[in-house]
């Protein structure tokens, strides 16, 4: 059981790590023009994090199978 | 780096004195007040006072001064506001029951500081890619920094020396993390953290003699966001705080909503007869970081204590690889 919690913050690290090598990918290349910018960025790494979150679910569904 | 040594080895000592003395004489009066409630978890009928927040954030402001009048830095001052409006917040919590949304909407509030006195870096630094440039969507990752990791710590605080031994663990090596960027300042800052957890974790290990209470804990949990967005290390803290991120995230996306512990019906650990812990077969009762642990079998409290303790130094050694990583870039 305990295996299973450590391979879930190993997975978590992970996805930390290269969640945040497609946030900064993404992003990095990116008066008014700074807020349409501001708002293009909040609006993608919002749509990240919500993928992030639904990966880590699968991720948790899978290694703790009730 | 040599000039900070004095300072950094008498906040140290400070912060772990100040907490170590004061905690008995805080027990005997909460046991005057009559401020105790049953520990769930013992076959007999312990009473164990809280909050012990008072002591932890004695200790905090102490040695934070003490390094203001060496370093003198805005840094330092946000630190300590906002983890000083943290403490009334769970004091606040500790003595009257308060809705599930008044801790994080308050705790939200407490950020201000950190903003207002403009002590935080807007580029968000990841390992091996670099940093992003997210001015607008910083200021929201700091108003929502100090709930999460408020709250958090909070969570976690279900077994006896859980909450202040986790954070013994967490806070330094958020520390080391901190050495190992060169930061070095806010890396002295962070220290009277861990120290400060030594310091009541003497008193909260099992068996307990006094609980930290929300008090305690959002003071432990807001400081140690509030030393992530200073020192620029979110992720490195992120990383830190995994097991105790893993609970809460187990724990919303089991009852799917932002709740009270003590809203919940289902309990998700039940005893056996010889009061050890199981996990409960109860399917409404929500999935935890201690439940998972239960799965393999009963366990005493003071295992899943140290089961929770093994998961904390593993995310901790994986914190300190990720700041060596931080230099490295593809």
């Amino acid at each position: 059981m305990k295996s299973g919690l450590f391979a879930f913050l190993f997975a978590m690290w992970g996805l930390i790590i290269f969640g945040g090598g497609i946030l900064v990918m993404i992003l990095g290349p990116i008066e008014l023009d700074w807020l349409i910018a501001s708002v293009i960025k909040a609006v993608i790494a919002l749509a990240l994090v919500v993928i992030w979150i639904l990966i880590l679910s699968k991720i948790k569904n899978w290694i703790f199978k009730k | 780096m040599i000039d900070l040594l004095i300072p950094s080895i008498v906040s140290c000592i400070v912060a772990f004195v100040v907490v170590f003395v004061m905690t008995p004489p805080l027990i005997k009066i909460l046991e005057k007040r009559n401020f105790a409630v049953k520990d769930m978890n013992k076959k007999e009928e312990v009473m164990v006072v809280r909050p012990g927040g008072p002591a932890i954030i004695a200790g905090i402001i102490a040695s934070e001064i003490v390094l203001y009048v060496f370093l003198q830095m805005n840094e330092i001052l946000a630190i300590l506001i906002t983890t000083f409006a943290a403490f009334l917040i769970g004091y606040v919590d500790d003595r009257k029951v308060m809705g599930g949304w008044f801790k994080p909407v308050a705790l939200a509030v407490s950020a201000i500081p950190i903003i207002v006195l403009g002590v935080y870096d807007s580029n968000l630094a990841f390992p091996l890619f670099g940093e992003v440039q997210i001015p607008a969507l910083y200021l929201a990752l700091i108003i929502f920094m100090i709930p999460i990791t408020g709250n958090t710590i909070n969570s976690i605080d279900v077994l006896n020396g859980v909450a202040s031994g986790f954070m013994v663990i967490a806070s330094f090596s958020l520390s080391i993390c901190l050495f190992i960027v060169q930061n070095y300042e806010i890396a002295i800052v962070s220290l009277p953290l861990g120290f400060v957890s030594l310091a009541f974790y003497k008193y909260h290990k099992i068996p307990s003699k006094i609980f930290p209470g929300d008090s305690g804990a959002l003071t432990l949990g807001a400081m140690y966001g509030a030393i992530a967005i200073v020192g620029g290390v979110e992720i490195l803290a992120a990383v830190a705080l995994l097991p105790a991120v893993i609970n809460s995230f187990l724990f919303l996306s089991s009852v799917k909503r932002v709740v009270e512990h003590r809203q919940i019906k289902g309990k998700p650990v039940e005893h056996t007869d010889d009061f050890r812990l199981k996990a409960t077969n109860d399917k409404k009762a929500p999935v935890t970081l201690v439940r998972l642990i239960l799965a393999g079998g009963p366990m005493t409290e003071k295992q899943v204590g140290f089961a929770i303790f093994k998961l904390a130094i593993f995310s901790g050694v994986l914190a300190v690889v990720t700041a060596f990583m931080m230099g490295v870039s593809f």
